[in-house]
Parts: C-alpha cells; structure tokens; sequence
C-alpha cells in the first residue's frame, strides 16, 4: 500500500503516514461498524483520502500534476501486477546509487519490508534515533533530489540490480534470524517477502545468474525454516534438523535453479557459490551423508572472490567437519581482532573448544554468544549447549 | 526541475584544447535535448574576494573564502525531470571535461 500511494503522490512521508493513519481508523472503526466487504480496497481508500487531507494541510500542492493525481481518488483499486510493478519500483527507488549503501538497506527494510525503526537500528547495529535520523534524511534526500520511482533503463539495469540484490538479501536475513529481543524468532513475513521480490526481480532479468542464484539461496534456505526452531523454541543446528520436515517443493526447485546455473558453464558470482554449498546440504538424506568436501571446495572458490572474515569463519565451519575441529580452531582464532563483537563467531568457537573438550574455555565463549546474540531461539539454543557443559 | 552541477577541480593543468571541444560538443546536446539552462567556467579560486555586507560598512577581503585542494572549476545548470535523468546525462558530461562533478538539486521557487 505504501508502495501504491508513493507513487500516486510522489512523497514517501505522506504515504507512510496515510498508511498508518488508515489502520488505525480501521482499528477504531472496524469492531464497532464491522469489518467492510471488501477490507483492502477499504483501507486504500481510506489511506488516499488521508493522503489527500494531509497534502491540502500542508499546503504541499507544488505543481499541476499533484493537484491531477488528487483529483482521481475514486480510481478502482489497481489489480494486483500493477502493485507488484509498484513494488519494484519502490526497491529500485530505495536502492538507489546515490544514496548511502546503509541507507539504502535501512529505507528498503522500512518501506519495502514494513520493519519498524528500533528493528532496523538493532540490525545494524546503531542506535533509533541514529537509525531514525538516517531513514529521514534519505527520505529527504529522495524528494528534494528528485529520485524517480521507476525501473532503471535497460543500460542502467545490471548495476541496479547488485545493488538491489544486496539489499534483498539483508531483508532474507533479517527475517531468518530476527533480532529483535520480543519477535518471533524465525519472520516469516519477512523471509516471504524478500522471496516474492527476488522472484519480481528474476522476472525482470530471467538470464541474471545472481539473480537466479540469490532466488536459490533463499529457497533452499526458507526450506529448512520448519525445522529450525524446536517444539521449546531453541535453534535447531544444521546438523541436527529433522529433515524429513524440510520442504521438499522448495528445496526441488532450488536445486533445479542451482542446477540451471552450473549448466549455464558461466562463473558462478558469490549468491551461486552460496546456492551450490546450500544444494550440497539439503542434497544430503542424513547430515552424515553430507560432501563436506564438496562443501569446502566450494567456500574456497568462495574465499577468491569475497575474503571478508564471515566467509572465512563459515569455511572454518565445514573445515571442522573435514579436517577436525583443531584446524578449524586454528583458522578461526586467526579471525578473532575481526571477529570479536560478532556472536556466531564466539558461538562456532565454543562449540569447537566442545569438541575438543576444553570445557572451560567452551563456557567462557558461550557466555560471550549468548552476551552478544539478539535472537531469542538461538540465545535459548546456546544456553542449554553451555549449561550441558555440566 | 533543475540542477546545479559543480565542476570538481583536482589538478593543477587547465583545460586542454580537446576537453574544451567536447565540453563544447556535450553542450551541443544538452541544448538539443531541452536541458540547457546555463554553463561557465570560473577564473582561479585566488582571483576571488570575500565580501561581508551584513556589518555597517561592507568588508573585502581576499578569497577563496575555503582553502582546499579542490575547487569548484566551473558549473552547469540543467533542467532534467528527474535524478537519474540528470545522472545519465553527467556521466557523459564528466567525460568530457575529463573532470569529477557534483550534482545537486536547486531548491524550486516557492518550495
């Protein structure tokens, strides 16, 4: 809806608080006058006609063709393509080059997404009102620069789209692993929308590789999500998923994405190789089963192309599975000064000083996960790992 | 609407003779496509004066009123209808000055 309405008054500010105010009429309207035939077109309504009172308060009419648009407030509902187009739209507006890399990510989560501010904040790390200030300005900084809402030109197109990729991906995560101390652990809300837009995307540029291969690496990863969180709501490891409950559609097409992509003979980008390395998992029947091998040959490949610590400490991952948890104690100690403010970091660590039965250092590294982790499920699953320390 | 587009000067030549033919040529096409408003180059950031008028008397003194190791070197001001237009259109405006440039929006009449 926020998405519709910007477009409709080229004002992003308006939109989102014609949305809210909608709601909250249907919340005050709805228990006593009962809920309306048809409850979206109703709230759509409602949010143009708030749009409309706002602009005519704020005496925002600057030129003709505002004015026009007001006008037109009894137009029927547009069918749902249209809103998709909106929505794509919108992210391509959100990830926009002249924007700051954080703002883009924080205006997509917020517009796009529907994250709240002290979400967004706690995701990156920063303060609200440091998060809030930066969602203003580039707000500010869209109306007042003129940034359009519409999808690049076909020349301009393969360098949006990395930009947009990067974003959508955060959105996945976000939604995967929820940070905020009273959400659900796992946001499907949040995982499905970043898969409907990825898959938006794709149909803008079916031949994309990255494109293709983001779309898989969510799939095969949404796929494993019943399976993640246990009945007492603990993160489940990899390892120990009941696979039988993963969703077999979702991995099925996943792999045949991953499988179009190696056919394709191209060099596989950084979204494929993570693809490749999730088919190589949800291939294996039993985790004991898993080509760990595999696995890490690929993370090599994927070591060339992003050296960036979080990929290193992923290798060292699967490293442990292949070579012992010593090795991969080494490479991840060598990762530490990096590293040290992240809580998969110290989380991987104590499990590999588990391993090798150094219980006292394991519990001083939980104790430093389960510190520094914002996830609900994966702080109950860490808990219970260090209290089984004994 | 419209854009100022400074001209970010980093080095110490001036313009060759083939950088002022295709500012020359870009030009051309900026008032063929519509978004021609204004162009100039400006003379060295040390032939500048500071003025402060808000005082009794006005008060000169020698510029440029910023020391730093880039300057503004000249300016254009075009008509896009919006960002991405003005972005496209000096992208190839960079490469014919051989020069960085900034693009920023005038604020409307009114506005």
């Amino acid at each position: 809806m926020v998405a519709s309405l910007a477009k409709r008054f080229g004002d992003l500010d308006i939109a989102e608080e014609a949305a809210a105010e909608a709601f909250a009429t249907a919340v005050e309207r709805w228990p006593a006058d009962g809920v309306p035939p048809n409850p979206g077109a109703w709230l759509t309504t409602t949010a143009n006609r708030k749009a409309i009172d706002r602009i005519r308060r704020e005496h925002k009419r600057t030129d003709k063709q505002r004015e026009a648009l007001m006008l037109t407030d009894d137009s029927p509902p547009e069918p749902l393509g249209a809103i998709d187009d909106d929505r794509v739209r919108l992210i391509f507006t959100c990830c926009h080059p002249a924007l700051a890399m954080e703002a883009r990510m924080a205006l997509t989560l917020r517009l796009v997404g529907g994250l709240t501010v002290p979400e967004i904040a706690r995701g990156f790390l920063v303060s609200e009102s440091t998060m809030g200030q930066r969602i203003t300005r580039a707000k500010g900084k869209i109306a007042a620069a003129g940034i359009p809402y519409r999808v690049p030109s076909a020349s301009d197109l393969p360098a949006r789209i990395t930009g947009v990729l990067a974003v959508l991906f955060l959105v996945f995560n976000e939604g995967y692993l929820a940070t905020g101390p009273d959400t659900d652990p796992v946001r499907h809300d949040l995982t499905a929308e970043a898969i409907r837009l990825t898959r938006l995307i794709r149909e803008l540029l079916p031949d994309d590789g990255e494109v293709a291969g983001l779309l898989a690496l969510m799939l095969l990863t949404e796929a494993r999500r019943p399976a993640r969180v246990s009945a007492a709501g603990e993160l489940v490891p990899l390892g120990e998923q009941d696979r039988d409950a993963w969703d077999a559609e979702l991995i099925a097409e996943g792999h045949r994405l991953v499988r179009e992509r190696l056919d394709s003979g191209a060099a596989p980008g950084r979204y494929q190789l993570l693809a490749a390395i999730n088919a190589v998992h949800t291939d294996a029947r039993d985790a004991r089963d898993t080509d760990w091998s595999q696995v890490v040959a690929l993370y090599d490949q994927l070591v060339r192309l992003d050296p960036s610590p979080i990929v290193a400490l992923n290798r060292a991952i699967a490293v442990a599975e292949l070579d012992g948890a010593d090795v991969a104690l080494a490479i991840i100690d060598r990762l530490t000064d990096a590293l040290n403010g992240y809580h998969a970091f110290h989380a991987t660590r104590a499990e590999l000083l588990r391993r090798l039965e150094r219980r006292a250092e394991s519990r001083a590294a939980y104790d430093r996960a389960i510190a520094l982790a914002g996830n609900t499920a994966e702080t109950a699953y860490l808990s219970h790992r260090r209290d089984e320390l004994g | 609407m419209q854009y100022l587009v400074s001209v970010i000067h980093d080095k110490t030549n001036s313009g060759t003779p083939e950088e002022a033919r295709a500012i020359d040529e870009f030009n051309d096409r900026l008032r063929a496509g519509g978004h021609w408003v204004f162009a100039a180059g400006l003379a060295a950031p040390s032939t500048s004066t500071v003025i402060d008028g808000r005082g009794d008397e006005p008060v000169f003194t020698d510029g440029p009123f910023i020391e730093s190791k880039e300057h503004m070197a000249g300016f254009w001001i075009i008509d896009a209808p919006d960002l991405d237009v003005a972005l496209e259109l000096m992208a190839d405006g960079s490469k014919a000055c051989n020069r960085r440039l900034e693009v920023r929006p005038i604020l409307a009449v009114g506005a």
